[in-house]
């Protein structure tokens, strides 16, 4: 006796849980992957999960076995060409018969134990890098969002979206439609009836056909339905991407000799999360790098992260080249401008003054938001100074802040969504 | 066979509920003609996704949660999702009634391959096979999964996740060693485990309380009774020594010990029957299927398919082929029961020789007693026959660590045979592929620090993890643990836990 049963249907994440588990088990290392993954990774290239390998040691159950050594009988299949009593040189590397059923069961030949993390996954990971609240977590993890939206009328749909008016106007404009060339037939057939009655032949055969024709029209007219599937008309929404809009990202940073990796690491993360809320909040989203040491220079994401350079530092380089390329390519009435300015701090003296200058006489007009971190554990120096006066003056489109780890960037993020025109997307 | 007795159950390569009543019927009429003597059987129908859920809680329905499933889940998504792997056609569940689960991809042919190997082979195997009788409680395991389930998810809200999983690691460290091997153990009942629980808290403490008194008065009795040895014989089921005697666990604890111990003692006899019980079930699909070929009701394509994943099963590389992953069970056990028919049916003289109780013997009747009777260690010491051992060129080599040579002992020929057969059966006891560890004392008056002995087999030593489980029976324990290494009734080395004293 047998049964069949269809179990397609139930649920199939039944391993979630125990998923979960080994995640949160290995989160310092998979954070550490993560964290490693980020750097290898473009600024925009965060629309996917990553595989994560962990050491297999760390996640080895150990078990009572026995170790290799001692003395061994095994028997294999296979043999072609052994005599009992032959000796066979043992391979070196003492673990010897690697091909026997114990050491493959161990799986000792991966020391590496990977899978997948799906993108929210990956970007979980990097917020908590962040220490991200929770809330805007999840603002910049969801997907694009869409509002519904009414755009003309379809004729199929679901009841509740039936529009009256419009179908009993199609309704109205068909039964004329279909019933026009009856009536007019109905009137001459009407006309001529008269016309026979007023000669008063009652009862001819003429009339009698005639009256037959009248009614068989009458009847035809009553056929034509009130209201027929044709006539329906129902109100349609649209799904409409929003908010739907461009943006330009500007990061700009520092390059001198003074700017070690671990700085550019932090700072790339900076960039990331920007990035991360400009594509919750715009449809099209350019980024232009600038880097700059004694003199700036446009160049590549890769570019921008990993070359060296050595030098002083002119900041102010970098903000005309930056005043220059928005001139050139980003009409402000149409481009949203954000700006995210990297250093660490170093300036040359007799320029901080002129980098204030610069963005409070032109820049900071033109942007929605400009922002600038000096990753540094050490004092302030000129540069921080002169931002200072600025970021009183402008305090809705300036935000500036000292990060020592990445930590720290959130805070920056905060004074952004605070501010009131984005209050809907947090 | 003429044209008209030919009436094909399908001839679609895809299947429908409807034609897998109608195969499981006819392979259930067929299996009854080689008296097959089966539980009711539950074919449940599965996604690849829930394939992989199956996979990775080690096959059963239900499974309390624990993040080593969730590693082995993770391990099977990704080979499945690259490609490297395929799943299985089916998993089969030693339970009354008898679950096996079938993929939805699988084809028409596949199903009904899928059907005669775990509904009709699997399936009487562990209906009839001694060890699973002894061992086994194949109506109450569900119950019981699902009472360890909720037990496990109830002390997780009471006692947090972590302490619980600090637990559950500990006893999954020590399964191996969770097992009656040579008692009898009372079946399992879930209603009972349920009601009886609580009571057993109670005095499985209060036992465990009487052991450790340190009131004055007990004290003075023992010393009268000079040094009391505890345990008074060595014990091999070291969960259950933990679970009975442990001083410092909780009742909770205690059960859990319990759940692992009870599910390792569930999967026991599998692990001893892994040849026979593949071997089993692939001999009667290929020998349902065939039938049902040979009674014209499937297509020459149905065989073709069928054929060519029965030979995939039962491929045996050779030692030196890149695919040679040890000796397949599919391949052993499935000729050996070919064997042993053959033997029953055409002996040779050398069979004759070998095999004299069996030659010419009924071969249904002698294939059913191998299968209730024996295990794979025996059932390799009993049944392969030299013509086997050509077959498969078999060939045992000696591995001395003091030596640096291996040395080939016997092959297939008239001197090596048993000894090869020795060997190989060797290789599938239990109790030689495990090392030999039992509770040797425990020190009651001084430091309540436990020691085991390990008895050393062919001079070979423990696995570089032991330390680690050693810390995992620290915790359970909650004093000190030695291991003591005796070869040849000479202690070789001493490790301890937690000091990390090794003294020669």
């Amino acid at each position: 006796m047998s049964y069949i049963i269809d179990r397609r249907l139930n649920g199939k994440n039944k391993s979630m849980v125990n998923r979960e588990r080994f995640l949160r088990r290995y989160r310092q290392h998979i954070k550490e992957a993560v964290s490693e993954s980020i750097n290898r990774r473009s600024i925009t290239d965060m629309e996917r999960g990553e595989q994560i390998s962990i050491p297999t040691r760390n996640t080895h159950e150990p078990s009572i076995s026995h170790g290799s050594g001692g003395k061994q009988h095994r028997v294999f299949p296979g043999n072609k060409e052994f005599h009992a009593g032959d000796q066979l040189d043992k391979p070196q590397q003492g673990g010897g018969g690697s091909g026997s059923g114990k050491a493959s069961n161990q799986g000792e030949g991966e020391d590496e134990f990977s899978f997948y993390i799906t993108r929210d996954e990956f970007l979980n990971y990097l917020f908590d890098d962040l220490a991200l609240p929770n809330m805007i977590k999840k603002t910049l993890s969801q997907s694009k969002e869409f509002k519904t939206r009414r755009a003309s009328f379809v004729s199929e749909g679901t009841p509740n979206n039936l529009s009256v008016v419009r179908s009993l106007r199609n309704a109205h404009a068909r039964r004329i439609g279909m019933s026009v060339g009856k009536r007019k037939k109905l009137k001459e057939l009407q006309a001529e009836l008269a016309e026979h009655l007023a000669k008063n032949a009652d009862d001819t055969a003429e009339v009698l056909a005639l009256k037959e024709q009248i009614t068989e029209l009458e009847r035809r007219l009553k056929t034509i339905p009130f209201l027929d599937d044709l006539d329906l008309r129902y109100r349609s929404q649209v799904k409409v991407p929003t908010p739907s809009s461009k943006a330009v990202m500007f990061c700009i940073m520092d390059v001198s000799g003074s700017m070690t990796q671990d700085i550019k690491d932090i700072a790339k993360r900076f960039y990331i999360l920007l990035y991360l809320f400009l594509q919750k909040n715009y449809e099209h989203i350019e980024l232009v790098f600038i880097r700059h040491h004694t003199s700036a220079r446009e160049v590549s994401e890769e570019d921008f992260f990993y070359s060296r350079e050595t030098g002083g530092t002119i900041v102010s380089s970098a903000l005309k080249l930056m005043q220059q390329i928005v001139e050139e390519r980003y009409q402000n009435t149409d481009w949203n401008i954000y700006a995210a300015q990297a250093s660490d701090g170093d300036n040359w003296d007799d320029d901080s003054p002129l980098c204030a200058k610069i963005l409070g006489d032109s820049l900071l007009s033109m942007v929605q938001y400009f922002a600038y971190i000096e990753i540094t554990p050490n004092q302030h120096q000129a540069l921080w100074e002169a931002y200072t006066g600025l970021s009183r003056q402008f305090a809705s489109r300036f935000a500036m802040a000292q990060i020592r780890n990445p930590g720290d960037i959130y805070p920056v993020f905060r004074e952004l969504f605070a501010k009131d025109r984005y209050q809907e997307a947090v | 066979m003429s044209e008209k007795a030919r009436e094909y159950l399908s001839t679609d390569s895809d299947w429908t509920f409807e034609l897998l009543e109608v195969y499981d019927r006819e392979i259930a009429r067929i299996a009854k003609l080689y008296k097959l003597d089966t539980y009711p059987n539950q074919i449940e129908i599965i996604s690849a996704e829930q394939m992989m859920d199956a996979y990775s809680s080690v096959g059963m329905p239900i499974g309390y949660n624990h993040w080593s499933y969730g590693k082995q889940f993770l391990a099977t998504q990704k080979g499945y999702k690259r490609g490297q792997m395929g799943l299985a056609y089916e998993i089969v569940i030693n339970s009354d009634p008898c679950i096996a689960y079938l993929m939805e991809e699988n084809t028409m042919p596949m199903q009904a391959l899928v059907i005669a190997h775990a509904c009709y082979g699997h399936n009487s195997f562990f209906k009839g096979n001694y060890l699973f009788r002894t061992w086994t409680d194949a109506s109450s395991i569900i119950d019981y999964l699902l009472f360890a389930k909720n037990y496990v998810r109830h002390c997780e809200e009471r006692y947090g996740q972590e302490e619980v999983e600090q637990v559950l690691d500990a006893c999954h460290a020590l399964q191996n060693y969770g097992v009656d091997r040579y008692r009898r153990p009372k079946p399992i009942s879930a209603a009972e485990e349920k009601t009886r629980q609580k009571e057993r808290e109670n005095i499985l403490q209060q036992q465990v309380n009487d052991l450790w008194r340190t009131l004055p008065a007990s004290l003075k009795a023992e010393k009268n009774n000079k040094k009391r040895k505890f345990p008074s014989e060595p014990q091999e089921n070291i969960l259950y020594f933990l679970e009975k005697n442990a001083p410092l666990l909780a009742p909770w604890q205690r059960e859990i010990i319990r759940i692992v111990r009870k599910i390792s003692q569930y999967f026991y006899p599998q692990r001893q029957t892994q040849v026979m019980n593949e071997g089993w079930a692939t001999f009667w699909h290929y020998t349902l299927l065939n039938h049902l070929y040979d009674e014209g009701k499937v297509t020459d394509g149905f065989m073709m398919e069928f054929l060519t994943s029965h030979t995939n099963v039962v491929l045996q590389p050779g030692f030196d082929s890149p695919y040679f992953s040890g000796i397949n069970p599919y391949a052993l056990g499935f000729n050996m029961f070919q064997d042993i028919k053959r033997i029953c049916e055409n002996p040779t003289d050398e069979d004759r020789e070998w095999f004299p109780d069996i030659a010419g013997s009924d071969w249904l009747e002698t294939l059913h007693f191998a299968m209730n009777n024996f295990k794979d260690e025996s059932f390799i010491q009993q049944f392969l026959s030299p013509k086997m051992m050509r077959d498969f060129h078999l060939f045992s080599i000696y591995d001395d660590d003091e030596k640096n040579k291996y040395l080939i002992e016997a092959i297939h020929d008239e001197r090596g045979y048993r000894t090869l057969r020795e060997m190989l059966a060797r290789q599938y006891d239990l109790s030689v592929r495990e090392p030999n560890i039992q509770i040797w004392s425990v020190d009651l008056e001084g430091d309540r620090s436990l020691t085991l002995r390990h008895t050393m087999q062919n001079g070979t030593p423990l696995s570089t993890d032991t330390h680690e489980v050693l810390k995992h029976l620290h915790f359970l324990w909650g004093f000190d643990i030695h291991l003591e290494t005796y070869k040849d009734e000479r202690m070789v080395k001493r490790q301890s836990c937690p000091s990390v004293a090794i003294e020669e």
